[in-house]
This record gives structure tokens, sequence and C-alpha cells, in this order.
């Protein structure tokens, strides 16, 4: 890498880009990093960061709305927002430690581009859904917004939403605005002990589907339980099925009640005290049993009740060890070191039970070689060609990360 | 006389018009296609009936395959194409246009599958919104995007507008809530984009396509997340004597930390007309009203209906009710959901559908009174006071000569002034052509060109639904620039 432009305002960011335009220079795009290992190798010259624009600039806590400049610290962004009772309903994931970065030092803007959400996503929506409003640049060098700072908006097409999960491939954000919540006053949490997988689903997509509004729903088989910080969850030497509920205390008492009673089939759940639940919802967004690795780390998205019958067809290929979450719609799955990361069984496994399947950790000869996303459909592929070719047509912005020939 | 210029028609197509009739009857049968003329003028309009033209025909086809032969001929042959659910668009969004085949997709309304355990449902697109509701009412679950249309709409044109409703406060809008499409494009080409997963593979297409009012191609089937319902849900209305103090009681709501199921506001002439026609115990003598509605078991309601209370206390309302019974609550949804046809019944009327941050409320209500009153116009206003959704309703006699223009000379007003605290011209009506010529009044030029080249990626000839969204010369400056560049590129790849 020989230079890092780091445009400090919205000016200089479209200046920067019209120049690597003007001269057709790619730049690798990055927030504060923290997911550079993410992605298919991208060989440009320069790299441009977000993380010179911070600062949050609007934020209004009765309407629920906060925008802030691309490169804030996600960090930031929940110490502001958590003084005031309020969240970031989606939960972001938190890939640093996963990636052998630090945590905690993500960038909002990252947060949109890369659609990270965590456990609560089942519950509340995922980070696009938050996503209210947007500025950016594109490739032709052009300044521009979509969407805007209330909570309804059709006018014209949702830009904004459109551009999350590009992965910095279409456009540099420059500010984001999105919704927020109210915290939630109490948190109770249910762990079920010794599930297997397929149980273990049952039991999550029963507790969705009562009435008792449970927010987050994961399942550590016994391998991932064992590496958890908390000492008397991980003395259980057994797998372990958590529900949460959130809301007022008296609501949450009455629920639990109902909960344990509807799920009574499946055991006697450990009750986790609120420091304790809290502890471990956060464990799960940092992915902190999963650290930095030799190995090789996957998200796969398929419904839930695919889910155990996906990971068992993986592991006649090869040892993994797979942490559920969203009821099993999203699999994060470890799998032993090797040249192809096991790209082949795991997408076979993939195409025959449904859904997709990302790349997430591996190292820069394996991302060289293997499709890290979901290959397209050839429909598929071609509208997205398209909307690179009218957002970045000259390639500048993170070639070849999400697809080798964009 | 409706000021709002149309696209003329293609005279080419227009004398080719036997011949294309007979080409789509042999390609979907004749039963399908609509050629006689009482026929077509059951889709001359929409909801916005001031503006009315007769297609050049119609088809109601029965598959998607069917629907994908249409839309090729149709890209072979050159002409425009209107998709069309039930014409209930506020913002002429599926107005037909005399040289367009409008392609509806009503007969295509089946239930595909419904799985309660991974809580979704696959269903075709021309299924009317309530009836996904009703389809998994027996499980217990629901669809949760609610527009105030629900029994006559449908879901291809929820997709269409990202449509909105009462209960959007706590459940989303239609993008919110959608989880995959199949969607033929233009060329016929049948694309299936996302599924029964909770997220998107690659760049977020279904994003794109939720909202593209049927500019991008025709949905044929979705797959909608369903959610369990709660145990129960009750609503109260507070009454007081200015729009501010409801406007504040909303805001002290939220930032309380609660957030209800569904805030609705209306004024007094709103109040009036729809206790009217529903009997619903509105309170008459109060200036503004809130419906607020909350879910849980019964206790949890009371606790909740009740810590409300203490905060619309402190702004000394006029009136709280609390719904004492199911049939109580069915009724004062009832008056809300009927509030636009209640107020059709004694006028013509404009309905409009900026979206405001909240603080400003007290503001821009006093506002649109002034710009009504100043153009000799009645008006109502009955709203999402949640989300600062605000529907005015402009009322007008359209037999009046003038009374059409003034009243969109005052709607237009009204969104100005939405854009100048912040808001959005369209909170979920869409564009239509009804605020297309406004847009620039919220987007700059490259705004509007970053989102017609996606237009272009789905749909190059702009043949869907054209003449809508944006302004007609952002239009043909887009298709002259797009042209220039095909010619840059053409004659460079002849010099090398
Ligand atoms: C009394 C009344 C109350 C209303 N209340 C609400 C409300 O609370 N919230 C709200 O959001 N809206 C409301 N609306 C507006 C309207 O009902 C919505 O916009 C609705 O989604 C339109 O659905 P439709 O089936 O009638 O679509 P149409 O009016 O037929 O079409 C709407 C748009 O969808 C496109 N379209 C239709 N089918 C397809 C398809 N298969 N593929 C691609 N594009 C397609 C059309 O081209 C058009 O642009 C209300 C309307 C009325 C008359």
């Amino acid at each position: 890498m020989d230079e890092i432009l780091k445009p400090a305002t919205e000016w200089e960011l479209k200046s920067m880009i019209s120049a690597l335009a003007e001269r057709q220079i790619p730049a690798e795009i990055i927030g504060a990093g923290s997911k550079r290992g993410v992605g298919r190798p991208v060989s440009a010259p320069v790299a441009l960061t977000t993380s010179g624009m911070r600062g949050i600039s609007l934020y209004e806590p009765s309407e629920l709305v906060m925008s802030a400049r691309a490169g804030t610290p996600l960090a930031q962004i929940e110490v502001e927002l958590a003084s005031r009772g309020q969240m970031l309903p989606f939960e972001p994931i938190d890939l640093g430690p996963a990636l052998g970065a630090p945590a905690g030092i993500q960038t909002i803007g990252a947060v949109f581009a890369t659609n990270m959400s965590g456990a609560r996503r089942i519950a509340a929506g995922s980070a696009r859904d938050y996503l209210l409003g947007l500025r950016a640049v594109n490739g032709h060098g052009e300044f521009f917004k979509s969407g805007g700072r209330v909570m309804k908006n059709v006018t014209g097409y949702d830009v904004a939403r459109g551009l999350s999960g590009s992965w910095g491939t279409l456009a540099v954000m420059s500010e984001v605005t999105f919704k927020v919540l109210p915290l939630p006053d109490d948190v109770a949490t249910l762990v079920y002990t010794g599930l297997t997988d397929d149980l273990a689903v049952e039991l999550m997509s029963t507790a969705l589907g009562l009435p008792y509004e449970v927010s987050g729903t994961v399942h550590l088989p016994a391998g991932l339980a064992r590496r958890l910080k908390q000492a008397d969850l991980r003395s259980e030497k057994k797998s372990l099925t958590a529900i949460r509920i959130e809301n007022f205390t008296r609501s949450i008492s009455y629920r639990k009640g109902r909960l344990k009673e509807a799920l009574a089939a499946f055991g006697e759940p450990i009750d986790l005290s609120l420091e304790k639940s809290l502890q471990f919802w956060g464990d799960m967004r940092r992915l902190s049993f999963m650290p930095y690795e030799p190995t090789h780390l996957w998200r796969i998205s398929t419904s839930p009740r695919m889910a155990a019958k996906l990971v068992n067809d993986i592991k006649r290929h090869m040892p993994v060890e797979a942490f559920y979450d969203w009821s099993g719609g999203l699999i994060w799955l470890e799998t032993p070191a090797s040249a192809d990361a096991g790209t082949a069984d795991i997408r076979r496994a993939v195409a025959i039970h449904g859904g997709h399947a990302t790349l997430v950790r591996a190292d820069h000869s394996v991302r060289g070689l293997v499709d890290v996303f979901q290959p397209q459909s050839p429909a598929t592929e071609r509208l997205s060609r398209g909307l690179k070719d009218a957002f970045d047509p000259l390639r500048l912005f993170n070639p070849g990360r999400m697809y080798a020939t964009m | 006389m409706p000021s709002i210029e149309l696209p003329s028609p293609d005279a080419s197509i227009l004398a080719r018009r036997n011949e294309i009739i007979r080409d789509l009857q042999s390609l979907v049968g004749v039963h399908c296609v609509i050629a006689d003329e009482d026929g077509r003028r059951a889709f001359e309009t929409d909801a916005l009936t001031a503006y009315k033209r007769l297609p050049l025909v119609v088809v109601l086809p029965s598959t998607t395959d069917e629907v994908s032969k249409v839309l090729k001929y149709a890209k072979v042959n050159g002409i425009k194409v209107v998709a069309r659910g039930a014409g209930t668009s506020l913002s002429g969004g599926a107005l037909p246009s005399e040289d367009a085949i409008v392609v509806g997709v009503s007969k295509m309304n089946k239930v595909l599958e419904i799985d309660y355990e991974n809580r979704f449902a696959r269903v075709e697109s021309g299924i009317t919104n309530l009836a996904i509701s009703d389809a998994v009412g027996r499980g217990g679950f629901f669809y949760a995007p609610d527009p105030s249309s629900q029994i006559a709409c449908t879901l291809a044109g929820n997709i269409a507008m990202n449509s909105g409703g009462a209960h959007c406060l706590k459940y989303g809008v239609t993008t919110n809530n959608v989880l995959g499409v199949k969607i033929v494009l233009m060329d016929g080409e049948i694309v299936e984009i996302g599924g029964p997963f909770l997220e998107p593979e690659g760049y977020d297409l279904l994003a794109l396509i939720v909202g593209s009012e049927g500019q991008f191609g025709i949905v044929t089937e979705a797959t909608v997340r369903i959610l369990r319902a709660a145990e129960g849900a009750r609503p109260m209305m507070i009454g007081f004597e200015s729009s501010a103090k409801a406007g504040m009681c909303v805001a002290r709501i939220i930032g309380s930390g609660i957030i209800p199921v569904a805030i609705e506001f209306m004024d007094r002439p709103a109040i009036a007309v729809c206790e009217d026609f529903a009997k619903a115990g509105y309170p008459l003598d109060v200036e503004a009203l809130l419906i607020i509605e909350v879910e849980g078991s019964e206790e949890e309601i009371s606790d909740r209906l009740a810590y409300i209370a203490s905060i619309a206390e402190e702004l000394s309302p006029q009136a709280i009710v609390v719904s004492a019974s199911a049939a109580q609550s069915a009724r004062i949804w009832k008056g809300r959901k009927a509030a636009f046809g209640a107020v059709g019944r004694l006028s013509d009327y404009y309905c409009m559908d900026g979206t405001i941050p909240l603080t400003h409320l007290p503001h821009v209500l006093e506002k649109i009174s002034e710009i009504c009153a100043r153009h000799g116009l009645r008006v109502a206003n009955i709203f999402h006071a949640g989300d600062g959704n605000l529907h005015p309703l402009v009322m007008y006699d359209a037999n009046k000569p003038g009374e059409t223009d003034k009243a969109e000379a005052a709607g237009a007003e009204i969104l100005k002034l939405c854009v100048s605290v912040g808001g959005c011209l369209t909170g979920e009506h869409g564009v239509g052509i009804e605020k297309r010529d406004l847009m620039r009044v919220q987007f700059s030029e490259t705004d509007l060109a970053v989102q017609m080249r996606i237009k272009s990626v789905f749909d190059p000839d702009w043949l869907l639904n054209n003449g809508k969204v944006f302004p007609l010369d952002a239009v043909a400056a887009a298709l002259a620039r797009r042209e220039a560049e095909l010619q840059r590129a053409t004659g460079a790849a002849a010099a090398a």
C-alpha cells in the first residue's frame, strides 16, 4: 500500500475521488479497517479511509433519529445513545476479534456498508432496516444523497438501502442517518442445556412462535460453549440454547414465566441475572468464542429448519464448529484451515438446503482463489454488474472485492 | 383542469393497436386480454381520479410465464407497459397511457406456502394485503404492514410503493417485511431475488425493487415475513385543545421509551366526519385526537396505557378514553381506516402524504391551515403521528372551475413546506405522476441522475411505467446522455 487518503470533510472526499477518477487510480475503501480481511484481496495502489470524517451531526432522541459522519466509531455512537437511554436495535456484530483486530473500533459507515446485524435482528430487523438516509460520493466523483431523516420516506428509489451491504464497492458514504430505539428496561435470558442442534432449532422456533416478543435465540453446541468466558455456563460442559426477552421489568417476569411453561418439554433452563445476561449477549455480539485463529470462518444464511441438516452435511466432509444465531437462520461456521476453505463442500450443502454463504475469515491466498461471496445467478450477476457500472464505471472502489470481475 | 403534463402517446403504437391485441391474444389467450372500450374503462385511472387515460389494451395473466411472454413481446415491439394491482394508488402510480399495455396481476392471488415454524409466507403478488393476514391468522400470525386500503390493495402495489400503515410505527413498512420476490424484467427474464432468509446475498437488489413504483419489472410472487400476533391489543383515545399539545404528547411518549404499536392523529374536522361514519365514540369537542394502541397481555396493556395516560395528564388533555371492549376497539380502528372514504363522501379531496420531523408538527399544522385558507379550501388532517407522516386531505369541488388547480397548488405548497423543515414529499403513497414535478424540491440533479441510472439498469428502454416519478425533462436529458455515451462507446470501439 503506497498511500492512505484520509479526507476530513465531504468536500475533500469528493475532490479526492474526482482526482482518482481523472487518473483512473483504483482505491481500497476502508473505515477503521477492522474488516479489511473480508472479501477477495483488493489490489489498489491507494487506500481511502473514512475515519477522518467523524462526529454526530444530528441526534433527536424524541424522534428516534441520529445522523453521523461515516467514520465515527460505533463505540462513540453507542455511548451517546446509551446516555439518552437508546440503542441501535439491530445489535451490530463486531467482527474485530474474529478477524484479529481489536474489538470496538469499527465505524458506523462500515456497519451499514456491510449490513452486519446481531441476535436482535430476528425481532427488530437488520442494519439496513434502520438506515434512513445517506450522503455519499460515487465513482463518477459525484456527491449525492438519498433518503432523509424522517421515519417514512418513499420519495424516489431507496438508494440508501440499496447501498447497504455493498462493501464499499459502489459509493463511499460520508454520512449516514438511522433510526434508533429506546433501550429495554430489563433483560432476561433463559439458557437450556444439552439439546441437540435439531432440538435447539425446534426450541428456538417454538419460542419465536409465541406472543412474548423473544429478541434473541442462539445455540452454541458443546464445543463452542466450552469456550465461553462465563465459568458457570462453561462448566455445564453441554450445549447451550439461549432465549432472550427484553421489556419492562413487570412484563419480563410475566413473560419469562409463560415461556418456561410453554418450553417445559425442553428442560429446566438456567435463568441468567441481568448482569450475566448482558455479558452473555455481549459475547455473542463480539463472537468472542470464535477468536482469531488460522481456521476459516463462514457466515451462512439459511432457513432455520434447514440449519442443522446443512451443518451435518458439511460435517461429513470436515470437522466444524457451528454457532447458530437467528434460530438457525444464521450460522457462523468455523472450518479447518485448508487451501480452498472447504468451499466446494460448503457451497454444495448450501445449494441443497437453500441459502447463501460468505467466507468471512481466510488468509490472503485463499481469498484470492475462491469465491468469497455467494456466486450469483446469471440474472442477478447482470443486474449487479449494471449497478456497478451505474455507480462506479471506472472500477475505482474496492475492485474485485465482492466479485472477481467487478 | 388538472395540470400535470402527461407524455403524448406514440402514434405509431396507436396505429398498430389491432395487431397488438391479436398478438397478445395468441400469446396468452383471448380470456386474458381486455380490448373493448367498456372493459378498458375500468382501468383508466386509480385513486387519483382527476387523471384518466384509456389504456391501449389490458392483459390479466394468470402465471409468471404469461407475464414474461407479454413483457418480452412488448420489449421487442417497443411498447410501454404499466403494471397494476388493485388501482388504489393515490399518486397516479397506476395511471395508464393510451399507448401502453396494462398488465394487471389481480388474477394471481394465491397463497403458495405458509411456514409458521420459519415465519414466512410465499404468495402470488396479486393477493390483497388483508388476505395474507387472514391466511396466516389461523396460526396466530399476521403480516404487519396494514395500509388503510388493505381490503383492496394488493401486495404487488404495496411492494411497488413500499406502503405503510397505522401499525408500522412498531413493525416497519413493506420493505422491512418482504424477504424475497420473483420479478419479471422487461426482456421477459424471470429473476428470483431473496427468499426465506433474513439476509440479502450480494447487492441488496430487493431494497431497490421495493419502492420502485413498477418501473423495474413486474413482481409476480413474494416471500413475506409473518409475525406472531401479540396476546392482545387495545387502543386509547386522548383529546387535546390544540394540535401543538397533541404533538408534544407524541414526542413525550416516544421520548419516555415506549414505542406503542400505533399513534394516529385526527384534527377536529376529521374527527367529526369519522365519528359520523363509524360511531366509535370519538370525543367531538377537542381540536386534536390521538389514537394510541399498545399490545401484550391484559395486565401489560393496562400497565402501559396507564403510563401513557400519566404522560398525557401533564398536558391537561380534554378527554382520555380507553377502549372498553373488543367491539369498541374495532369501531375505533374502523373509523380511522375509513377516514379517507368518509371524507370522500362529503367532498372531493386531494390526499397529501409528506413526512416531517415530529418537532415541527405544531408549526406545520398551523401553516397547512393557513395555506388552505389562503386558497379558500377546507382541510382535514388524519395521519400517522408516531412517524410524522402527514395526510392533510385538501377538500375541493372538482365540478367548480379552477378548484382542482387550487387544490393542486395548495398541495404543492404543503409538500414544499414538509421538505423545508427537513421532511420529504411522500411517506408512503409514492411519487407517481402527482409529485413527479416536485422531485427537484427534495433532490439535486445528481441525486436524480443516480436514481435514473438505476432505472436504466433494470429497464434500459424506459418502457415500464413511463412518465412517472421523475420530471419529464430530467428523463429526456438522462436518455440523451445515455445515447451520447453509447455512441461514444461504439465510436471508440470502431476507432480501435
Ligand atoms: C382509501 C385509501 C387508503 C389508503 N391508505 C393507505 C395507507 O394507509 N398506507 C399506504 O401506504 N397507502 C395507502 N393507500 C394507497 C394505496 O392503497 C397503496 O399505494 C397500495 O399499495 C396500492 O396498491 P394497489 O394494489 O392498489 O396498486 P396499484 O394502485 O394498482 O399500483 C400502485 C403501483 O404499483 C405498481 N404495480 C402494481 N402491480 C405491480 C407489479 N405486479 N409489479 C410491479 N409494480 C406493480 C403500479 O405500476 C403502480 O405504480 C390508500 C389508498 C386509498 C384509496
